[in-house]
C-alpha cells in the first residue's frame, strides 16, 4: 500500500494527465504557431497562382508583399483554354466528378451491407469471412492493377466502360477497409434494439433499413469522405483504367500541366488550387461527421 | 437530422444519374469514306483503304507540341479517312509497360528510349514495320538512326522527332560587347572560358542538373557528349555495350575532362552559385543567367529553346543562341550527340502500318516542320521549311555528311544504370565524389 498522497488537482490516470497538459495556455500557443508554419506553403502556392508567370519564375513568392502584381492569367489559362496546350480544367473537372460519385457510393452500399450481414446475420463460418476479407487489406494495390486490367479484357470494354472499369476498381479497393469500420460500428450497436426489432417481426431487410442505417450514419459519412478523398486525388487508378485522353480525371490532367519538358510550370499553382475545391467543400461540409466517425470502430479491432 | 442526410443522399444519386447520362451520350462517330479522289489529296493517293479505321498512339510528347502533332496528320486523317486517337501522358515510361502487360497495347507508341524498343520487340510484343513502312524509313533514314530500332536484324520502327544536345547556349549581345569569337574547337572553347573568368566580371559556364525524380541526366549528357569527343564513336559504342567497362581509364579521363569545366569552381556556376549548386538548379533555369547577361555559356539540347521566357528572340542576331559544341579532335568528323522518339507499332492491322509508313514519310516529316517547333533527321525534310533558326541549325547538323551521330547513352543502358546509378552517381559526381568512386559504384550496379 502506497502512502504517498496524490495531488487532488492531478488526474489519476495518464491520458488524464496528458490531457490536462495539452489543454494549457502555451500548449495552446504551440500548436497555434505550428498550424501557422504549417499553412505558410499553401498561403505561398495561393499567393504564387495569383502572380504572372515571369515572377513566378524568377523569384520567390514573398516578393508579393514588397511588389504586388496580380493577375487571373493562370486561372484562365487552367480553366477554360481550348487548346490541348491549356489547362481546360471545367472539362477534366466533371471527369473527375463522374468517376468520384459513383466511386464513393457503390464501395457505400456494399460495405453497409456486408457488414450487416457479417455482424448481425448467424452463419456458419462468418468470422472467416470477416478475416478473410480483412487480410485482403494487406495486398498493395499496384499488385492487382495488371491482373485486374487483363481481367477487364474479357468484356472488350471500350471507350464509354472505361468509367465502368474505373468505378469496378475503386469499389473492389476500397471494400477490406470499408467493410471493417463499417463492420465494428455496427457490432457495437445494443443488441436490444436488433432483438426487439426481431421480436415485433422485423425482417432483416427492415432492420437493416429503419434501424440500423439511421444510427451507422457518422461511420458511413466518414467513410464516404475517407473513400471521396482517395478517388478524387487518386491518380495511379486513374492512368491504368481510364485509357484515352478525353475521359482522365483532374488529377491526370494536372500531372501533365506542366509541359513535356516542364516549362509551364506556372500553371501547377492555379490548378493545385481548382482541384483542391470540391475536396474542400466536402470536407468542411461533413466534418462534424469526420471528427465523430474517425473514432468509429477503431476501438475494436 | 436522418432526413437532411436522406435528402443529401438523394441529391448524390441525382448527380451521378446526370454524370452517367451525360457520359454515355458521348457518342461515336466516324467518316468512312475517303476523300482520296479529291485534288487536294493527290499527295496521299499511296494510302488507300483504310477509311473509317481507327489508330490509337501512346506517347509522351504533349503540350503544345501535341497539339502540333495532331495538326501535321490531320490532312493525312481527312483524305484517307482514318482516324488517329492520340494521347499524350507525362507517365508514358510506366504506363507503356502496364498496359501492354494488362493486354491494352496501343496500336502505335513514340518511345523515345532505344532499350526499351529492345525490350518490347524480344518480349514479342512489338510488329516489325510493313513492307512499305520500311522502305520508307530505309529511304528518308541515316543507318546511323535506324540501328536504334532493329533488333535481331528487324526493322521495328522509324525515328519521328529529334534532338541535337551537342550546343552550347550563349547570348550574341554579350558575345559581341566583348568581341568574344564563337570558339570552333576545343582549345579555342577553354581558352574563351579563361578569358571570361580572367575578365572578372561573371563566371564562363552555368549548368543545372535538377530534374525531380530524373536528376542528374544533363550530366550524363555532359559525360556522352565529351566522351562521344574525348575518345570517339568505337569507344562509345563499346562503353554503351558494356564491353568497356564504366570504370574504364578511358571513361575516367573523359569524365575528368567533363569536370575540368563542371567542377571548376573558377568557370561555375555562373548567376547560381558555387559548383554544388548545380546540382540543386533545375535543369529548365540553368541556363536562365545567360539571359540575365550573368552567365557566359550552357550546354544542353536544342530544345531547350522553349525554357527561355515568352518573347526572348532565340536566333543568330537574337537575344540567345546555340553554337555546336565543338569537336577535340575535328579531324575524325564532328560528333553529334542527340535522342529522338521512334515509332513502334503493337498491332500490324494495314491501317496501322499505314500510319507508320505515313510517319516515316517526307512529306510527313515537312508537314510538321512547316508548323514549327521541330527537328528531324529525315533525310527529305527540306531546310526552307524549318523557319526556326535553331531548328535549322539542328537540322542542318543532322544532315551533315561529315556528323557522326550517336543516341543518348543513358537511353541505351539498362534501365537500372540509363536512368538509375548512372544519373545518382553522376549527381553525387557534381557534389563533391571523386571521379573513379562514382565510376567504380556504377560499374558494380550493371545487371550480370
Amino acid at each position: 500500500m502506497s502512502t504517498v498522497p496524490v495531488p487532488v488537482a492531478e488526474p489519476a490516470t495518464a491520458v488524464g494527465r496528458v490531457r490536462k497538459r495539452l489543454t494549457s495556455r502555451t500548449a495552446s500557443a504551440i500548436s497555434l504557431v505550428i498550424a501557422l508554419i504549417w499553412t505558410v506553403p499553401t498561403l505561398g502556392l495561393f499567393i504564387s497562382s495569383f502572380r504572372p508567370e515571369a515572377d513566378i519564375k524568377t523569384n520567390g513568392w514573398w516578393n508579393f508583399f514588397t511588389d504586388p502584381k496580380v493577375t487571373l492569367d493562370n486561372y484562365q489559362d487552367v480553366l477554360f483554354g481550348t487548346s490541348g496546350s491549356s489547362g481546360r480544367l471545367a472539362t477534366y473537372f466533371i471527369n473527375s466528378l463522374v468517376i468520384t460519385i459513383p466511386s464513393v457510393l457503390f464501395p457505400v452500399a456494399f460495405c453497409a451491407l456486408a457488414a450487416y450481414a457479417l455482424a448481425w446475420t448467424k452463419f456458419k463460418g462468418r468470422d472467416w469471412i470477416y478475416v478473410a476479407i480483412f487480410a485482403l487489406q494487406i495486398v498493395p494495390i499496384q499488385m492487382a492493377l495488371v491482373p485486374l486490367l487483363q481481367f477487364f479484357n474479357i468484356f472488350a470494354l471500350e471507350d464509354e466502360g472505361s468509367f465502368v472499369q474505373i468505378w469496378f476498381a475503386h469499389t473492389c479497393f476500397a471494400i477490406p477497409l470499408g467493410v471493417f469500420l463499417l463492420h465494428n460500428f455496427m457490432s457495437e450497436l445494443p443488441g436490444d434494439i436488433i432483438e426487439a426489432a426481431r421480436v415485433d417481426g422485423a425482417s432483416h431487410a427492415r432492420i437493416f433499413r429503419q434501424v440500423v442505417l439511421p444510427l451507422i450514419v457518422p461511420a458511413l459519412a466518414s467513410f464516404a469522405i475517407f473513400q471521396f478523398l482517395w478517388v478524387w486525388n487518386d491518380l495511379l487508378v486513374a492512368l491504368v483504367f481510364v485509357p484515352g485522353a478525353d475521359s482522365t480525371p483532374l488529377t491526370v490532367r494536372l500531372a501533365e500541366l506542366a509541359g513535356t519538358r516542364g516549362n509551364d510550370w506556372q500553371r501547377l499553382t492555379s490548378g493545385a488550387f481548382v482541384s483542391i475545391i470540391i475536396p474542400l467543400i466536402v470536407f468542411l461540409s461533413l466534418q462534424r461527421y469526420f471528427v465523430r466517425g474517425l473514432l468509429a470502430g477503431s476501438v475494436k479491432g | 437530422m436522418a432526413s437532411t442526410t436522406q435528402r443529401r443522399i438523394y441529391a448524390l444519386v441525382g448527380v451521378a444519374a446526370l454524370a452517367l447520362t451525360a457520359a454515355a451520350c458521348k457518342g461515336g462517330d466516324g467518316t468512312t469514306n475517303d476523300n482520296l479522289s479529291k485534288p487536294e489529296c493527290a499527295a496521299f493517293k499511296d494510302y488507300s483503304g483504310i477509311a473509317g479505321k481507327k489508330v490509337t498512339i501512346y506517347a509522351s510528347i504533349r503540350d503544345t507540341e501535341e497539339d502540333l502533332l495532331k495538326q501535321s496528320w490531320k490532312d493525312f486523317e481527312n483524305c484517307t479517312g482514318v482516324k488517329i486517337d492520340y494521347e499524350g501522358s507525362g507517365e508514358f515510361e510506366t504506363q507503356v509497360k502496364v498496359r501492354v502487360d494488362g493486354g491494352r497495347a496501343p496500336d502505335i507508341a513514340f518511345v523515345p528510349q532505344p532499350g526499351v524498343v529492345e525490350y518490347f520487340a524480344k518480349g514479342g510484343k512489338l510488329k516489325p514495320l510493313g513492307d512499305k513502312a520500311k522502305t520508307t524509313a530505309t529511304q528518308n533514314y541515316s543507318a546511323d538512326w535506324l540501328k536504334y530500332a532493329t533488333v535481331d536484324g528487324k526493322v521495328y520502327g522509324a525515328p519521328l522527332g529529334s534532338n541535337v544536345k551537342s550546343f552550347v547556349w550563349y547570348s550574341p549581345k554579350m558575345f559581341k560587347d566583348n568581341n568574344w569569337k564563337i570558339p570552333t574547337s576545343w582549345d579555342e572553347l577553354i581558352t574563351l572560358s579563361n578569358t571570361i573568368a580572367a575578365g572578372g566580371k561573371l563566371k564562363p559556364w552555368c549548368a543545372g542538373i535538377e530534374s525531380g525524380v530524373a536528376t542528374g541526366w544533363p550530366a550524363t549528357d555532359w559525360t556522352e557528349d565529351i566522351l562521344l569527343r574525348d575518345q570517339g564513336p568505337q569507344v562509345y559504342d563499346q562503353w554503351v555495350a558494356h564491353t568497356v567497362p564504366f570504370n574504364d581509364p578511358k571513361i575516367i579521363s573523359a569524365v575528368d575532362r567533363a569536370g575540368s569545366i563542371l567542377k571548376n569552381p573558377a568557370y561555375v556556376n555562373a548567376g547560381i552559385g558555387d559548383v554544388k549548386s548545380i546540382a540543386t538548379t533545375a535543369f529548365q533555369e540553368g541556363g536562365l543567367p545567360i539571359l540575365a547577361g550573368k552567365c557566359a555559356l550552357h550546354r544542353q539540347a536544342s530544345f531547350y529553346a522553349n525554357q527561355f521566357p515568352k518573347g526572348t528572340k532565340v536566333a543568330e542576331d537574337g537575344d540567345v543562341f546555340a553554337f555546336y559544341f565543338p569537336a577535340i579532335d575535328a579531324a575524325k568528323g564532328k560528333p553529334v550527340l542527340g535522342g529522338g522518339e521512334f515509332v513502334v507499332g503493337f498491332a500490324d492491322r494495314p491501317e496501322v502500318q499505314a500510319v507508320q509508313a505515313y510517319l516515316a514519310s517526307a512529306h510527313h516529316a515537312n508537314t510538321r516542320a512547316k508548323l514549327g517547333n521541330w527537328v528531324s533527321a529525315n533525310k527529305g525534310v527540306d531546310l526552307a521549311n524549318v523557319a526556326n533558326p535553331i531548328d535549322k541549325k539542328s537540322v542542318q547538323i543532322l544532315q551533315d555528311s561529315s556528323s557522326v551521330f550517336r543516341f543518348d547513352g543513358s537511353d541505351l543502358m539498362p534501365a537500372a544504370v540509363g536512368s538509375g546509378t548512372f544519373w545518382k552517381e553522376m549527381t553525387a559526381w557534381i557534389t563533391g565524389k571523386d571521379t573513379k568512386a562514382a565510376l567504380d559504384a556504377i560499374e558494380a550496379s550493371w545487371p550480370k
